[in-house]
């Protein structure tokens, strides 16, 4: 009752399902471990005791999501062997490199520096931990360069040659690194990074400022949260589209999906808002569409010819229907975040940013927007890559391992159930966390643990306990 | 004659490397896991736990490099080997987020620390479990046809796959008693004492059944083991087991603080040189050497480039991570 097919498609929905689950917690800990270097900055910089106690309370949101991070991702750099065999033996040799550089300069970066940031407050003085927090926030901005440049190989490959046993041979190492798509998602992906943790931040301060708006910390974190959205909304866009036009250099068969376009349009495409993609009969059903907008968007010229997914054969189209959706969730939750800058701005200029309350309500709404754009916009470019893992050169179903379909619905079924237990959990903890208001005296990641607080490590000589953050708690 | 270090061999060096690495550090926090149930509820588990947990992260991330750096490598090997060995390696990535995530849960959640407590243990036996599966799995050699695995999807469940999982829960287990003799004190360094004594004699005879098993997987280790005149080098590593093998037996009975744990590293790495004489050259045993597997020389040059400046960089802040968490973990009312 199984045949190929089944185990490549159980195969891609275990890719698809373990990295998405993945893919959450980097696009909040990248944000959030800047925020927490600037919140460490602030406090060195103002001395001002609501920027550590923010810190604080924030760091322990941050050791939680990291964990789950690191574990979550330990399951990718196996999956690429176990389930994508086939694509590890032929594009290993070009993308595993930049995995390893990965590796080598950002995970132990990250991971070594995470222990004395978390823990060492009492150990180490004030300027190494705030270098120990500087080094996580890096690592993390390190990981996305590295993690994107070999996505991006894979959406748009050039800098390599094929030898006689059908591997990528990297021939231009430049060119593999910063290919032609890399630059643009790397910083559309970073941007989004950065407004995901925003959108969390201001949601948690938003809810404690409709309980209590005169709380300290919910108004710095607050205020902090809607400047970067409002800042940030806008470019992102500005971002965006460029990305897009550099995908319809690259991969126009996915803008295509993107716009619905099935047909050509050889004098000006419509820009469809909504519709009902049919992928057999090739066409949008019930589509609201605006006449052509889409070609001034894309081309910069109403009359602009644009074509159609049937200029390209239909064995290489993308699944239309997921790639069209996921796009336009992420574009829309996009100008929603524009809005709730600008309302935000508004709200600024006439100083009620601490006591307007439906705009706390819209914050608290948009809170976890940024996850579900960043899941939507990574299905929007990953779907739209198919049927290729590596783009025009290798299709998916020619990448999978040779595995029984029993044995991959067995695994699927567990990754799904643990990963629902354990991240369903974690989740429920990082709530809880967030439930409770920022006070004076906030305490680190440190609390409950008596041991380690009470820890009786000799402290290293050469730190004066009076300058160490543990003296101030 | 293919010169002895090219570029594949020297990969093979550090991937080798990197595992080690993984064992010394990982091994023991694994091993805490698994000891985990001999520990009283309360500041017994919270010291042990608190001894690693500034140090988990930075431990698994070897286990990272390793399959990274397999990858990035012998992309051949990566392809053949995990679609073989597929339930073991996907058993120890499940168990290890169970374990991963138990550091930071049973903190936040006082209510069900047990069972964190029970995630915790769990997940490092079966992770350890199947690591050692997958290695006796791997020593006793994969189906290959062309470039692809060709065998079943339960090949790799053998009597002698078995033993050598569990010669690995016994190896870590030892490895973590050993290190919670290190860091702590009182009673729960004298509870370290009396599982390492027994946990010393269990791992010595589990590498005596795996060192007598192996020569008979395949003829060619034989060959290697015992062909005249290699035995007067391959005779040295079981000499070396057995005099490290005595030294800690003597220290855990003199109670020398730091020895046991740097004689149970040293088990390890003789273990590992012997897997060496065992493969060498290959990477999947008799089917696929580390030149067939190697990716071409442009990728192990950029990589090679980059390891040799970041990998003692790595090891210089991991140390200094080490070294800020040095000395004794506290429990309660030492100050």
């Amino acid at each position: 009752m199984f045949d190929q097919l089944d185990a490549l498609l159980l195969a891609r929905f275990q890719f698809a399902f373990t990295v998405s689950f993945h893919f959450i917690f980097p696009s909040f800990s990248i944000g959030l471990a800047s925020y927490l270097a600037v919140l460490e900055g602030l406090w060195l910089w103002t001395g001002r005791e609501v920027y550590l106690n923010l810190f604080k309370y924030w760091l322990k949101i941050f050791a939680l999501a990291f964990a789950m991070g690191v574990v979550s991702g330990i399951v990718m750099s196996y999956q690429f062997g176990t389930n994508w065999s086939v694509f590890s033996d032929k594009a290993g040799p070009v993308i595993g490199p930049l995995m390893a550089y990965e590796v080598m300069t950002a995970f132990f970066l990250e991971a070594g520096f995470l222990g004395i940031m978390l823990f060492g407050m009492g150990r180490v003085g004030r300027k190494l931990h705030f270098a120990a927090t500087l080094a996580v926030a890096v690592g993390t901005f390190i990981s996305a360069f590295w993690i994107l440049s070999a996505n991006s190989w894979m959406q748009t490959p050039v800098g390599y040659g094929i030898n006689e046993a059908g591997q990528f041979v990297p021939e231009d190492w430049w060119a593999i690194i910063f290919n032609p798509s890399f630059p643009y998602r790397l910083v559309h992906t970073v941007m989004a990074a950065y407004l995901t943790t925003a959108l969390v931040v201001g949601g948690v301060g938003a809810w404690h400022l409709l309980r209590d708006r005169t709380n300290k910390g919910a108004r710095v974190m607050f205020s902090m949260a809607m400047g970067m959205v409002a800042v940030v909304a806008p470019l992102q866009i500005l971002a965006g589209d460029m990305h897009g036009l550099n995908t319809l250099e690259h991969q126009p068969a996915k803008v295509m999906a993107m716009e619905g376009h099935f047909e050509s349009h050889p004098d000006g495409a419509p820009l469809i808002l909504f519709g009902m993609p049919d992928q057999e009969a090739g066409t949008v059903r019930n589509a609201i569409a605006i006449p052509k907008a889409s070609s001034l968007i894309l081309k910069h010229d109403p009359n602009a010819p644009l074509n159609g997914l049937d200029t390209v054969d239909r064995a290489n189209w993308p699944y239309v229907p997921v790639v069209f959706w996921s796009f336009r969730i992420m574009v829309g939750l996009g100008f929603a975040m524009l809005a709730l800058g600008l309302l935000s701005l508004w709200a600024r200029f006439r100083g009620r940013l601490y006591d307007w309350r439906p705009l706390h309500w819209l914050a608290l709404a948009m809170g976890p927007a940024g996850f579900v754009a960043v899941i939507a916009g990574w299905v929007t470019t990953e779907v739209g890559r198919q049927p290729f893992t590596v783009y025009g050169l290798l299709k998916t179903a020619a990448s999978a391992s040779p595995l029984e379909a029993p044995a991959v619905a067995a695994s699927l079924l567990t990754f799904i159930v643990v990963y629902f237990i354990v991240f369903g959990a974690g989740t429920g903890y990082i709530l809880k966390l967030m439930g409770k208001a920022p006070h004076p005296g906030e305490t680190g990641p440190e609390a409950g643990r008596e041991p380690i607080r009470t820890a009786g490590i000799t402290p290293a000589p050469a730190v004066n306990p009076a300058r160490t953050l543990g003296a101030e708690v | 004659m293919i010169p002895v270090f090219d570029l594949p061999t020297l990969w093979a060096f550090v991937i080798a490397f990197a595992v080690f690495a993984y064992v010394v550090m990982d091994g023991f926090d694994l091993g805490i896991g698994i000891l985990f149930p001999f520990f009283q509820p309360g500041p017994e588990r919270d010291s042990a736990m608190n001894s690693v947990a500034p140090v988990w992260d930075g431990n698994e991330t070897w286990l990272v490099l390793g399959g990274g750096g397999l990858m990035a490598a012998f992309p051949l090997a990566y392809a053949i080997i995990l679609p073989a060995l597929y339930a073991p390696v996907i058993a120890m990535l499940l168990a290890l987020i169970f374990r991963g995530v138990a550091f930071e849960f049973r903190w936040r959640d006082p209510g069900h620390r047990r069972y964190w407590d029970f995630a915790f243990t769990t997940g490092s036996i079966v992770a350890t479990l199947a690591q050692g599966i997958t290695l006796g799995a791997l020593l006793q050699g994969i189906v290959v046809e062309g470039r692809s695995y060709a065998g079943g999807w339960w090949d790799w469940l053998t009597p002698f796959s078995l033993l050598v999982g569990v010669s690995l829960v016994v190896g870590y287990a030892l490895l973590g008693a050993t290190w919670l003799i290190m860091k702590t004190e009182g009673a729960v360094q004298n509870h370290s004492y009396r599982l390492a004594g027994k946990l010393a004699i269990g791992l010595i005879v589990c590498i005596g059944l795996v060192s007598a098993a192996t020569p008979f997987l395949s003829g060619a280790y034989y060959e290697r083991w015992f062909a005249w005149p290699q035995v007067l080098f391959t005779a040295q590593v079981p000499l070396l087991v057995g005099i490290t093998s005595g030294t800690l037996l003597v220290g855990l009975i003199r109670r020398w603080e730091y020895w046991p744990f740097l004689l149970t590293l040293g088990l390890f790495a003789l273990c590992l040189l012997g897997l060496g004489v065992s493969m060498f050259p290959y990477v999947v045993p008799n089917a696929v050497t580390i030149h067939q597997a190697a990716a071409p020389n442009v990728s192990l040059q950029f990589m090679l480039v980059g390891a040799s400046v970041l990998i003692p960089i790595i090891l210089a802040y991991t140390g200094y991570s080490y070294w800020v968490f040095r000395g004794k973990t506290g429990h309660e009312g030492y100050h």
